[in-house]
């Protein structure tokens, strides 16, 4: 699988990585305090970061599918990140947004909190792989069930 | 009766001004984790988010057939991960002046990130994941994925407030 990457591959995606969370350091999405604050209605500014990262995201997606066939690192074919909808949307969603609405900290956030020295964030990490394992290991033991769903981002 | 007193503290919680803060910073730092998504898609094709890391950094320790999906992707992940972390730490000495720690409690941070852990992976995303690049898609399932955690995660932050937790 790595063997026949471009070279180029893992230096791009640390780059786009460092640029993502220099980003979220940046907007403060990083300290949970700030992402409560717009869940409590106290500061909107998170609507910013979502959304201004979403058409920034909305032009690329639209814009170089038209313009090339294929990305050069990789060869494959520019395409759009669509999930198939079923329950689990709305289940999922829910208990994430619980956790969201508690702890004020997602995953990229949480990275990035720790780029930040919140060494406290660790907790929520080990929480949120502790969550994620749990699903996993439920979910392994009804595959029959869980055919044809596809990897989540 | 509940009803009435959650719509009191909900008007009291509107506050004057909607963007204490200003929003260069919100704006800026959205427009910047656009451009980290766009470098890695522009290159690859590949419409990251953050929270696969978790299930298939799980597939280096454990067997479990729901991790084995990931044994594509996860050495990229790790590497986009530890990006992430790099650029929180370039803002950290850069901008910020040295390390910062959170208020809040370790409860809720465990407990929320287990909750996190477990509705991200079964929703099918995350805020980059559907809210980025979902929404970034135009993809119905992202919209609704959104619209569901970002009215929970309210509903939630305002009944703790309520409660009385802080920080």
């Amino acid at each position: 699988m790595s063997s026949n990457r471009h070279p180029l591959f893992m230096p791009l995606i640390l780059v786009g990585g460092l640029i993502f969370g220099f980003g979220l350091a940046y907007s403060h999405m990083a300290r949970p305090e700030v992402v409560l604050d717009f869940l409590q209605f106290e500061d909107f500014g998170l609507v910013f970061v979502m959304f201004g990262a979403a058409i920034v995201s909305a032009i690329a997606f639209a814009v170089l599918p038209r313009i090339r066939d294929r990305a050069p690192l990789t060869g494959d074919v520019y395409g759009r990140r669509l999930k198939s909808f079923d329950r689990n949307v709305l289940i999922g969603g829910g208990i994430f947004g619980v956790g969201w609405g508690l702890s004020g900290i997602c995953p990229g956030a949480a990275y990035a909190s720790v780029g930040i020295g919140n060494v406290t964030i660790l907790w929520a990490i080990s929480g949120m792989f502790a969550g994620a394992y749990l699903q996993g290991w439920w979910r392994s033991r009804h595959t029959a069930a869980d055919i044809g769903s596809t990897g989540a981002d | 009766m509940l009803e009435i007193t959650l719509h009191a503290e909900l008007l009291q919680a509107v506050p004057a001004e909607a963007f204490p803060n200003g929003i260069s910073r919100y704006a800026i730092g959205g427009l910047l984790v656009g451009l980290g998504v766009v470098a890695i898609y522009l290159g690859t094709g590949i419409a990251a988010g953050a929270s696969t890391f978790l299930e298939s950094t799980l597939s280096y320790v454990s067997d479990q057939s729901r991790f084995q999906r990931y044994l594509g992707s996860r050495d990229w992940r790790v590497v986009f991960t530890l990006g992430i972390v790099l650029g929180g730490a370039i803002y950290a000495v850069v901008w910020q002046g040295g390390a910062w720690t959170t208020e809040v409690q370790p409860w809720r941070l465990l407990v929320g990130g287990v909750l996190v852990g477990i509705g991200t992976r079964v929703g099918k995303g995350c805020t980059s994941g559907h809210g980025v690049c979902g929404v970034g898609s135009a993809s119905r399932t992202s919209i609704v994925g959104v619209l569901t955690f970002l009215s929970v995660a309210i509903v939630t932050a305002q009944f703790v407030q309520i409660a009385g937790v802080s920080p």
